[in-house]
């Protein structure tokens, strides 16, 4: 397929932040890590309704087995991780940055890691592509290049909207983290499987794999894969953040632009992650669900950093022991890369289908500095890839102009952090932007209240009009009645006394 | 459950990481690439221009510093991120050599408290510092402000010595006539009005000298090519983009060669035009002045070529012989509603702001 790559602009923005990656990129993904006593797996882990426990505590249960279903369209079961006895379901701290309480399940892990086997079809692309969906959904796939949507659900959209091309996320482009990386070295081949069965899936016949090109043995172990299909094509990219950005990508690929509210797939494009084609792989050719991933840990505060496959629930405390982690070193422990991943509060809490890496970083390698005076330089202008204007949007923040902040573009704000990197002030402006949409989120929740309230109140004040108006007609009714009574007492009193005269 | 172990980390959303460039660094970057011009301009006019230097920049570090105490914000970190220093650098660099050591200071107050202190310092004022009180100058002094010395270097034999320099600045005592004139564009202005044609105007002019900075003029500004130096390492060194300083000369050079062409006799030729009067410190050091330009590509391309016209036309049909302060005002002032309508366009959707149409 010939692409003229320099036809329009593709790129826009962007920052060549420094890599480090190469703490852990050359060496293999460690598979030996050792089977927690306890794994804690959140019921969300996943954009969508959490799924519904259909355990209960004191159930033993086998590796690979549902433990929480899927609920509704846009959701994703949970299943066990390894063997073992539900001890717990009950509200624990959430992988996030509040560590607020989400629903868990907590499993005692025998040690056994005996599996549920399940029946797999011996060629899967005699299955029908509908079939494929639903195995996947059944599966628990969800995005892992951290978005965590639902994979099922964007296979049927692709199905229905006759996808002519599908893309593979490749680009890995936060620091630190190399788990795409190190998957695509060395389990090419059960990508490149999961990308066949994903065409099929989506009744697609061309797919995209696209790789920036700091990452030159992934490409070329990629690019061996595909070469016997011709309906995958292996590219590399530029090295430049955040090319990763699922519409960075397509535009850079495919040469259109999403519009605002639409989805790729209206467009004929879709896309996954490479770790999503690889859990698609273990799903249809093995029937293994999605139950364990692979976990960059680095950062100057990791004794040996590393790639590592762990079960989903491990808590990261024990990954950080694990990779020798030193604690009075860490300064910031973040989920994620450290462009968009997410400061946790503490280690303790558990791994998760999204987790793409864990951070342990030190201060040196932190800007955290007092916060300067915008000086209008206006980089980060120049690197937003959504073409926003982030100084002003933070100056109508601050003033509390939020209204101001939602026209210049704050709900089109990707939160790649790109212009908090390059900002010579140290204005955190991300964090200015998450804050204005919360406020923004909150004002509306709380103008809709105040709009229902007002509502409920008008409707009250009717009725209750409407009631006096009952009773003030009833009160007229009686009042009326009870003087026509006396008037006819008054009457007979009155004839009686004719009566009488007359009579005497 | 869980215990809350290590609570106390901070808590903060992304980016985590960044570049090591700050406020300071890019302020000293600046001023590293103003040094090479500086030091000439310094050496070429001596001793006084080296006293009204150093009494410019200290009366805007101590300007900088009340005004800070007064507003109750942190003075020492403030005055280090050399954004005072520069601005008074920068006023220096357009001050006649030999102007009273009281221009400097009164200057220098203009600056920073008039110019950007009373906005809300830092970041926040409308228009240059340094420009608005050089202009300021210009208007209530214009006998200090446009008398200029010739080039009498240090240690020359013929230059004042530094006691002579002493008595200059610090005291308003102009040595013998001979010691002063017009800068070239001021005095082809006065000798327009006496009806001459350039060409008979302009027997005596070296544009090798002008390009070199051997001519009379402000105190930093005349040497065209290490202006031009210092300004082309700050692009690459991404400080400033090429946008404002590309469009003004361009302007300025397109429209001069058109007059030039037109009437030779009456209109300057381009190459003066850009040669003289402080133009490459304009294009490279004035007009890029982050807080009062524009902040997109195109909204800078529009500035530049106003800062260009409008320099053109002050110097052409003006009163004054150099027009650059002025049109840098003027441009800042429009400033904000060029960063008003002129947008990046958002991804995903029109100019307008409303989404592209779905379009397989």
């Amino acid at each position: 397929m010939l692409r003229n790559l320099f036809s329009k602009p593709r790129l826009r923005g962007g920052v060549h932040a420094e890599e480090r990656k190469s703490a852990t990129e050359s060496s293999p993904v460690i598979t030996h890590f050792p089977l927690p006593k306890k794994l804690y797996i959140p019921l969300q882990q996943h954009v969508g309704k959490p799924a519904e426990p259909m355990i209960k505590v004191g159930d033993t249960v086998l590796k690979g087995q549902l433990l929480a279903y899927s609920q509704g369209m846009i959701s994703a079961p949970v299943h066990a991780p390894s063997s073992g006895l539900i001890v717990d379901v009950n509200d624990y701290p959430a992988p996030h940055p509040s560590a607020l309480p989400i629903r868990t399940i907590v499993l005692e892990t025998d040690g056994k890691e005996e599996w549920l086997t399940v029946p797999v079809a011996d060629d899967p692309f005699q299955l029908p592509p509908e079939e494929i969906s639903l195995r996947v959904g059944a599966a628990g796939i969800v995005g892992l290049g951290g978005a965590t949507f639902p994979t099922a659900v964007k296979l049927n959209m692709g199905r229905e909207n006759h996808v002519q091309t599908l893309i593979i996320n490749g680009a890995e482009c936060e620091p630190y983290l190399t788990c795409d990386d190190r998957l695509m070295q060395e389990r090419a081949a059960d990508i490149i499987d999961g990308v066949r069965l994903m065409l099929h899936g989506m009744g697609t016949d061309y797919a995209v794999v696209a790789i920036e090109d700091n990452k030159t043995q992934a490409y070329t172990a990629m690019y061996t894969a595909a070469l016997p299909y011709a309906q995958i094509e292996v590219i590399q990219i530029p090295t430049r953040y955040p090319m990763g950005w699922d519409r960075q990508l397509i535009r850079y690929v495919t040469g259109k632009e999403i519009p605002v509210g639409a989805r790729s797939s209206e467009l004929g494009v879709t896309i996954h992650n490479v770790g999503t084609a690889y859990a698609t792989h273990k799903a249809i050719r093995y029937g293994q669900p999605l139950v364990n991933r692979i976990v960059t840990v680095s950062g100057g505060a990791v004794g040996q950093p590393m790639n590592v496959e762990v079960p989903l629930g491990t808590l990261m405390s024990e990954l950080f022991e694990f990779c020798k982690v030193d604690t009075n070193k860490t300064a910031r422990i973040i989920m994620g890369g450290p462009m968009m991943g997410e400061a946790l509060p503490h280690s303790v809490l558990p791994v998760v289908k999204g987790t793409s890496g864990v951070l342990a970083l030190t201060q040196e390698e932190l800007r955290d500095k007092q916060e300067q005076p915008c000086i209008r330089c206006a980089s980060c202008v120049t690197v937003c890839p959504a073409g926003l204007r982030p100084l002003d949007m933070a100056n109508n923040i601050r003033i509390n102009q939020l209204d101001t902040a939602v026209d210049l573009g704050l709900k089109d704000c990707i939160s790649c952090g790109c212009c908090s990197y390059i900002c010579p002030s140290n204005i955190p402006l991300v964090q200015y932007f998450k804050y204005a949409s919360g406020e923004v989120m909150a004002r509306q929740q709380a103008q809709h209240k105040s709009e229902q309230t007002k509502r409920l109140m008008e409707s009250r004040n009717a009725r209750m009009e409407r009631i006096a108006r009952q009773q003030a007609e009833e009160e007229r009714e009686r009042l009326a009645a009870k003087a026509e009574r006396e008037r006819r007492l008054a009457e007979e009193a009155k004839t009686e006394a004719e009566a009488v005269e007359e009579v005497s | 459950m869980i215990s809350y172990a290590k609570a106390h980390l901070k808590v903060r959303s992304g980016a985590h990481i960044g570049t090591k460039t700050s406020i300071s660094s890019i302020m000293g970057k600046v001023m590293l690439a103003l040094t090479p011009a500086t030091i000439f301009g310094l050496f070429c006019f001596g001793w006084s221009a080296i006293f009204l230097f150093i009494v410019t920049l200290t009366s805007a570090l101590f300007f900088e510093a009340v005004c800070l105490k007064l507003a109750g914000r942190p003075v020492k970190s403030t005055l280090l991120d050399g954004s005072a220093l520069l601005t008074a650098w920068l006023l220096a660099m357009t001050l006649p050599p030999y102007a009273p050591w009281w221009i400097g200071v009164v200057g220098s107050g203009f600056a920073i408290i008039l110019g950007k202190q009373v906005y809300g310092g830092l970041g926040q004022n409308l228009f240059n510092p340094a420009m608005l009180a050089r202009v300021a100058l210009l208007i209530s002094f214009p006998i200090e402000m446009t008398t200029w010395a010739n080039v009498s270097p240090l240690f020359f034999p013929h230059s004042p010595d530094i006691m002579e320099s002493w008595r200059i600045t610090f005291a308003g005592i102009l040595p013998s006539d001979g010691m002063t004139g017009a800068t070239t564009l001021g005095y082809i202005k006065t000798e327009f009005s006496q009806h001459r044609l350039l060409t008979d105007i302009l027997q005596d002019y070296s544009s090798v000298a002008n390009f070199f900075g051997w001519t009379r003029g402000s105190l930093g500004e005349t040497s065209t090519i290490l202006l031009a130096g210092g300004g082309l390492w700050l692009i690459r060194q991404k400080i400033i983009s090429w946008h404002i300083p590309v469009s003004l000369l361009g302007t300025v050079f397109l429209l001069s060669s058109v007059f030039h062409l037109m009437d030779a006799n009456h209109y300057v030729s381009p190459f003066l035009h850009l040669n003289s009067g402080a133009m490459f410190c304009v294009a490279f050091f004035i007009a890029t002045d982050y807080v009062t330009s524009p902040n997109t590509p195109t909204g800078q391309l529009v500035f530049g070529a106003g800062c260009g016209l409008l320099i053109f036309v002050i110097r052409t049909w003006g009163a004054y012989p150099e027009g650059a302060g002025f049109a840098v005002l003027l441009m800042n002032s429009v400033t904000p509603v060029c960063d008003y309508y002129i947008k990046p366009r958002i991804y995903g959707r029109d100019r307008q702001g409303k989404p592209l149409e779905i379009n397989k």
